[in-house]
């Protein structure tokens, strides 16, 4: 095996230590049948939630003061002294932003249309090259998976002048390709490396096996590996579609001018850049884009944790 | 599987694609930004090559190795505070206390949510008049006025560095969490019989087997935050009077604020010739890793 390969083969034993589901029986904190090495004083259980509340503070913040400027009336927003609590709050900004922005809804639509888009084109292109990595040991096969993942310590900020040039020469500014297109690009290596390590724990004897029986590569692929792999294809979609939600900012910003086609973070900056910022709207707005993310969160957090370690490599 | 041949042209062909799209969509920009970086290229069509001009330019003007030298500032504290938050963090998730599953999905929203929306929210939480930052710090009169943060060369910085290391804190801590429950329990089992407090067996067990976690992700946050466009540019667009212009803002604004493409790819090239230096120090660290695994 290369060096190459060697490395890269390092990064996934790496990558695949995802977060155990927690084995252990449920216990009380004091309860009897407790292992001993669980035990804990008052004080270190009081300290430990202590610890807790701090960082989820840390992390939770900006979300909770988002809701609660939400609430406030503007007025109260722009009064002193400061108050962390809305007095009369109400869901008011939740109705008047479609008026305020009246293209909100279009920014909401775009969103997900763009990310909906990009998900298909990574999966399409994907899973073949996933399991290309995954089966066959061709030569340079372990430098090209490095190459892959090469891409993924290039920003698009560092590319942006000649994919600007590029979609300019491709007619594609200020249209949904134009982000659609760069921002599926920085997607691909990531996901391939988290389909490849799935499909490596397809047993190699099922390939074999429907060799024998005269069934073509490609219908192997097909029949016999898609099913098989296709919880991780679901997360593979799962995690692309929230990267593709998530990241819609430099491309749109840069290569569409258009109101029409933009995304919400973009929508929304300009509406933030104004001299007189509506706040709660603006938060009201924000959340409405959040929403998605979080139910996605809610449910689907037992796939995340997996993707997102094992895409690792990603950042 | 039989001929080798013919595998090789299966393979070859199911990475067509991906190929073929990576190519097109990132490999030919990177070469085109270095040929583009020894030209006068800007808004018109046609253009001239100019030799060395343009580094000689950024070079020259004295206030670029200023930008990098603020960039590497930037990129220290910013990775140094998300491993050192991120460590104590996955400690405190790790504890084998009740609320443990709930405390873990609280804590992925800043990594998942558009980044661009919590950069907002934190632009309302340093706003000087009503933030919520400078308006808790007058309640409990920690200062007499008001503070705008964005306001300032010094605050500024160090509020995008906060508001970065919020981004990132939730990756690394999650990532670390998986490292430490990779750790054997036995080894933490024997050392308790033989008396070895938690501090003890933290510092002796926990910390030393996650040293390959904490270079690995060390050195991928430091990419990624190498990279950092978004906060800036949403929160301060590099200002005030370029006190948190990195080098990503700095090309961005000399390529599309200026529309100085030659010049912009030119420092654009000097950005990509770090990233790949710190992409071989990667790679040779984790081969370096799996190599100590392997004794």
């Amino acid at each position: 095996m290369s060096d190459v390969a060697r490395t890269t083969e390092v990064a996934a034993a790496d990558s695949k230590a995802s977060v155990k589901p927690v084995s252990r029986p449920r216990r009380g904190l004091w309860s009897a049948s407790r292992p001993m090495i669980d035990r804990y004083k008052w004080y270190e259980v009081a300290a430990l939630y202590l610890g807790i509340a701090v960082f989820l503070f840390f992390v939770l913040a900006p979300f909770i003061e988002g809701f609660l400027v939400s609430l406030k009336p503007l007025a109260q927003l722009f009064s002193r002294p400061y108050s962390f609590i809305p007095k009369n709050g109400s869901f008011d900004a939740y109705f008047t932003m479609w008026q305020s922005v009246p293209a909100l809804g279009m920014h909401i639509f775009n969103s997900f249309f763009i990310s909906t888009v990009v998900t298909l084109i990574v999966v399409a292109v994907v899973v073949p090259a996933a399991y290309a990595f995954a089966r066959f040991n061709f030569a340079g096969s372990g430098l090209l998976l490095a190459g892959f993942l090469a891409v993924n310590m290039f920003s698009g900020a560092v590319l942006l002048i000649p994919l600007f040039r590029l979609m300019r020469t491709l007619g594609l500014l200020n249209s949904y390709w134009a982000m659609i297109v760069p921002g599926a690009a920085f997607l691909i290596p990531s996901s391939v490396w988290l389909l490849r390590t799935y499909m490596m724990r397809i047993p190699r004897e099922l390939d074999e096996a429907a060799w024998v029986d005269g069934a073509s590569r490609l219908y192997t692929l097909r029949r016999v590996i898609l099913p098989l792999a296709m919880p991780g294809v679901v997360v593979v979609a799962i995690m692309t579609f929230i990267g593709a939600y998530a990241q819609q900012f430099i491309f749109a910003l840069t290569f569409n001018s258009k109101t029409e086609f933009m995304p919400l973070p973009v929508g929304l900056f300009a509406f933030f850049g104004k001299q007189e910022v509506i706040w709660n709207e603006l938060m009201a707005a924000s959340f409405i884009g959040i929403l998605p993310v979080m139910i996605v969160i809610v449910f689907l957090q037992r796939y995340l944790v997996a993707g997102l370690t094992a895409g690792a490599v990603k950042q | 599987m039989t001929s080798t041949r013919s595998a090789t042209l299966f393979a070859l062909a199911l990475l067509a694609p991906a190929l073929i799209y990576i190519l097109i969509i990132v490999a030919y920009p990177l070469v085109d930004t270095i040929i583009l970086s020894f030209t006068n290229a800007s808004l018109k069509q046609e253009y001239d090559f100019v030799g060395w001009a343009n580094y000689q330019r950024i070079f020259g003007a004295g206030n670029f190795t200023e930008v990098i030298i603020r960039t590497f500032i930037w990129t220290f504290f910013s990775v140094a505070l998300k491993m050192v938050i991120g460590m104590l963090g996955a400690v405190l998730l790790n504890a084998a206390i009740p609320g443990q599953a709930l405390f873990r999905i609280l804590t992925m929203p800043p990594w998942i949510v558009p980044m661009a929306i919590g950069i907002f929210m934190w632009g309302w939480m340093y706003n000087g008049q009503f933030g919520m930052i400078s308006g808790l710090l007058q309640n409990f009169g920690l200062t007499s006025g008001p503070v705008a943060f964005l306001a300032y060369g010094e605050t500024a910085f160090w509020a995008t560095i906060v508001t970065d290391v919020w981004i990132g804190v939730p990756m690394v801590t999650i990532y670390f969490l998986a490292a430490m429950q990779s750790i054997p329990r036995d080894l933490h089992e024997a050392a308790w019989t033989d008396g070895a407090g938690r501090f003890y067996r933290f510092r002796r067990i926990t910390l030393p087997l996650m040293v390959p976690a904490i270079i690995t992700m060390s050195l991928l946050s430091l990419i990624a935050t190498f990279n950092s466009f978004d906060i800036i540019w949403i929160l301060t667009q590099g200002g005030p009077s370029g006190s948190t212009t990195t080098m990503i803002i700095d090309t961005y604004k000399t390529a599309m604020g200026s529309r100085k493409y030659g010049e912009g790819a030119a420092r654009a090239v000097v950005i990509s010739i770090f990233v790949t230096l710190f992409c071989i120090v990667y790679f040779r660290a984790v081969r370096k890793l799996q190599q100590g695994e392997a004794k």
